[in-house]
C-alpha cells in the first residue's frame, strides 16, 4: 500500500488556493475538503483538466454526523478513466443541508443526488427532478438520518415502530386502509 | 388496463398521435424484478421513460449501522443475489483496508475463484434471460442447467446454494472441501463447450439479431456521462476493468483478456457477457493451478474466528475468542475507505466510515445496477415499446441491488 499520491496536486491548489483543504492520500484515494459553493467549480475543473481528467463520477453519498455541527456531509467519489486515479471530495453542510447540484457536469449524478435527498434530506440546488427515489411519495422524514429510529415511527402500516411525532398530514398511502 | 384501451382507441379514431402514459411493471416478467417504468408513448414509440424504483428497498445501509462487521456479510449477500461471493469480497476488502490487513494467499485464491464462479452464474442468467424476454425460451432453460452446476459447487463449498456468506474479514470461513477439485475441473472442461452451444443457438439467430443489433445504442461519451460500468460500459468501447486496472487480491497474477466491443447496442452488451464467461473459466483454471497450500484465514485472534473449531470445546482461550467475536465483534480503527471491485454488473464499491467502534458509522454501497439502470436515459434514439424490453434486459439490472 503506497502512501504516495500518484498525481500532481499543483494545478488544483493553484486554482483554488485556500478554498479547499488537502486531506491526504489513504487507501488508494486522495481526499479534499471543499465548501459547498465551490463544489461545481471544483468538479468541473477536475473533469476538464487535461492532466487530471477525473471524468467518471463513481458515487455521491450523504452522511449525517449528528450531533456534530455542521451536521451533514456530501461525499463525492471521482475516478479518472485515463489515469486510473481516484479522488474524494468531502463537503460539510449545515442544517438544513443545501449544496449545488453537479447534474450539469455528469448526468449520472441525477439518481445519486435523489438518493441523498431521499435518505438525508440534502437539497441539491439546480437538480432537474429532485424527488424521492426509494421511499414512496408522501413519506415523512429522512430515514437514514441518525435521529430517525431504525424501526421507523409507529403508524397504521408500521405497528412495531417507535412512538413518535404524529405525521402532520394524513399519509396518502394509508388513507384507504380501514 | 385503461391506458391500453385508450391507446388502441386513439390509434383507431384519430390520425394524429396523442401521448399516452403506460405503466410497465412493477409486476411484469420482463422487468427482472419489481421495477416500474412509467412510459410516455407517442403511438408505438417511447418518448420518455421514468423508472420508479424502491419496491425492494430494505435499508441495507441503515441496517448495517447497527450490525457488527461480521454480521454485515449476510446483508451484502442479498444485494446482488445472483453473485453473493463478489459482494462479500467487496465488503471484506473494504474492512481489511481499514484494518490494514490482507488475507492469506490461499484465501485470496478461494475468494477469486468463487467470485469468478459467481460472475459466470450472473452472466449465465442474462445470457438466457435476454433471449427469453425477446421470445426465445430455450436458451434460458439451458443456461439454468449450467447455473445448477455452479449452485452445486457453491453448496459444496459453503453449504448454501445462493447466499453463501463465505468470506470473513481476514480470510474465508473454511477451507475447500475434499473432492472439490475434481468437481470444478469437470465444470471447467464442460462449460466452454456449453458456451459454444449458446452461441450456436442464439448468436447468429436471425430474430435475435434483428431485435438487438442497432437497438439501444449508447455511445462511449454517454456511457461515461451516465456512469455505466462493467460489461455495459465495455460494450460501448471503453476499456476499463477494475480487475486489471486496480488489481485486488490475486488478479495481478492471472492472465485474462478484457472484453470490449464498439457497437454499444444490446447485442454488444449480450456478446460481451458471453465472452467474459470464457475468460472467467480461464481465471478459474489458473486459480486451481496456482492455489498454494496454507492457512485460509489470518492468524489474528482479535479479528478472526479460531481456525480449528474443535478447539472451542476444549480450550478456554479459543472459547473466549469465539464468544467475544460472536457477541461483540471487533473494533475497526477510525477512518474511512472507498474500495471498489469489478463485480459481474460493474463497479461495486463500499464506502465505509468507521468511528473506531465495532459497527460502521456509515456504510454506503455503490451498487452497479443502480447506476446502470440510468442507462435507460441514454439508450439513445426513440424506440418501439417492444425494444424497451430488449434495452432493459441488456442492461442487466438486479432489482435487489438497485433498491439496496
Amino acid at each position: 500500500m503506497s502512501m504516495e499520491t500518484p498525481f500532481n496536486r499543483a494545478p488544483i491548489t493553484e486554482r483554488f488556493g485556500e478554498a479547499i483543504e488537502d486531506l491526504g492520500f489513504l487507501h488508494g484515494v486522495h481526499a479534499f475538503s471543499a465548501p459547498p459553493e465551490r463544489i461545481v467549480d471544483l468538479c468541473g475543473f477536475l473533469k476538464e483538466h487535461p492532466a487530471l481528467s477525473f471524468n467518471f463520477l463513481s458515487d455521491i453519498c450523504g452522511v449525517d454526523h449528528y450531533p456534530e455541527v455542521p451536521r451533514f456531509e456530501a461525499v463525492y467519489h471521482l475516478y479518472s478513466l485515463a489515469n486510473k486515479w481516484r479522488v474524494r471530495i468531502k463537503c460539510r453542510l449545515g442544517d438544513p443541508p443545501k449544496v449545488p447540484s453537479v447534474t450539469g457536469i455528469w448526468r449520472t449524478a441525477n439518481w445519486h443526488e435523489r438518493e441523498a435527498w431521499d435518505m438525508y434530506g440534502i437539497e441539491f440546488e439546480g437538480h432537474p427532478d429532485l424527488r424521492r427515489i426509494y421511499m414512496w411519495e408522501g413519506f415523512e422524514g429522512f430515514p437514514q438520518r441518525k435521529d430517525f429510529p431504525l424501526r421507523g415511527y409507529k403508524d397504521k402500516l408500521n405497528p412495531f415502530g417507535v412512538e413518535g411525532p404524529p405525521p402532520t398530514e394524513p399519509d396518502l398511502a394509508t388513507k384507504n386502509i380501514p | 388496463m385503461t391506458e391500453v384501451t385508450e391507446l388502441s382507441r386513439t390509434a383507431a379514431n384519430t390520425p394524429s398521435t396523442k401521448e399516452v402514459l403506460l405503466n410497465l411493471g412493477p409486476q411484469h416478467p420482463s422487468t427482472h424484478g419489481v421495477l416500474r417504468l412509467v412510459l410516455e408513448l407517442e403511438g408505438e414509440y417511447v418518448a420518455r421513460v421514468d423508472p420508479h424504483i424502491g419496491y425492494l428497498h430494505r435499508g441495507t445501509e441503515k441496517l448495517a449501522e447497527s450490525f457488527t462487521y461480521t454480521q454485515i456479510f449476510p446483508l451484502t449477500d442479498r444485494l446482488d443475489y445472483l453473485c453473493p461471493p463478489s459482494n462479500n469480497l467487496a465488503f471484506a476488502l473494504a474492512v481489511e483496508k481499514l484494518l490494514g490487513i490482507k488475507a492469506p494467499l490461499r484465501a485470496q485464491y478461494i475468494r477469486v475463484l468463487m467470485a469468478e464462479l459467481a460472475r459466470i452464474s450472473g452472466h449465465l442468467l442474462i445470457t438466457g434471460a435476454l433471449p427469453m424476454d425477446l421470445g426465445a425460451m430455450t436458451a434460458l432453460l439451458y443456461a439454468m442447467r449450467e447455473r445448477e452446476m455452479i449452485m452445486d459447487l457453491f453448496e459444496m463449498i459453503s453449504g448454501a446454494r445462493m447466499h453463501t456468506s463465505f468470506c470473513r474479514v481476514g480470510g474465508v470461513r473454511e477451507d475447500l472441501p475434499d473432492g472439490f477439485f475434481p468437481k470444478i475441473r469437470e465444470f471447467c472442461d464442460i462449460f466452454p463447450n456449453r458456451i459454444r452451444d449458446y452461441e450456436r443457438l442464439i448468436q447468429h439467430n436471425r430474430v435475435f439479431l434483428k431485435r438487438t443489433q442497432g437497438v439501444g445504442v449508447i455511445s462511449a461519451e454517454d456511457a461515461i456521462d451516465l456512469g455505466l460500468s462493467g460489461p455495459n460500459l465495455r460494450a460501448s468501447g471503453v476499456d476499463w476493468d477494475i480487475r486489471r486496472d486496480e488489481p485486488y487480491e490475486i488478479y495481478g497474477e492471472v492472465e485474462f483478456k478484457v472484453i470490449t466491443r464498439n457497437e454499444g447496442d444490446c447485442y454488444a452488451r449480450w456478446l460481451c457477457r458471453v465472452e467474459e464467461m470464457r475468460e472467467s473459466v480461464r481465471i478459474i483454471e489458473q486459480c486451481l493451478d496456482q492455489m498454494p497450500e496454507g492457512p485460509f484465514q489470518i492468524d489474528m485472534p482479535n479479528v478472526a474466528f479460531p481456525v480449528d473449531k474443535d478447539k472451542v470445546h476444549c480450550s478456554m482461550e479459543a472459547l473466549i475468542q469465539h464468544f467475544d467475536l460472536s457477541a461483540y465483534g471487533f473494533k475497526v480503527p477510525r477512518g474511512e475507505v472507498y474500495s471498489a471491485i469489478e463485480a459481474p454488473k460493474g463497479e461495486l464499491g463500499f464506502y465505509i466510515i468507521s468511528d473506531g467502534s465495532e459497527k460502521p458509522f456509515r456504510m454506503k454501497v455503490r451498487a452497479p445496477s443502480f447506476v446502470n439502470l440510468q442507462g435507460l436515459f441514454g439508450a439513445g434514439n426513440a424506440h418501439y415499446l417492444a425494444d424497451m424490453i430488449a434495452v432493459l434486459g441488456s442492461l442487466d439490472p438486479v432489482m435487489a441491488e438497485v433498491d439496496k
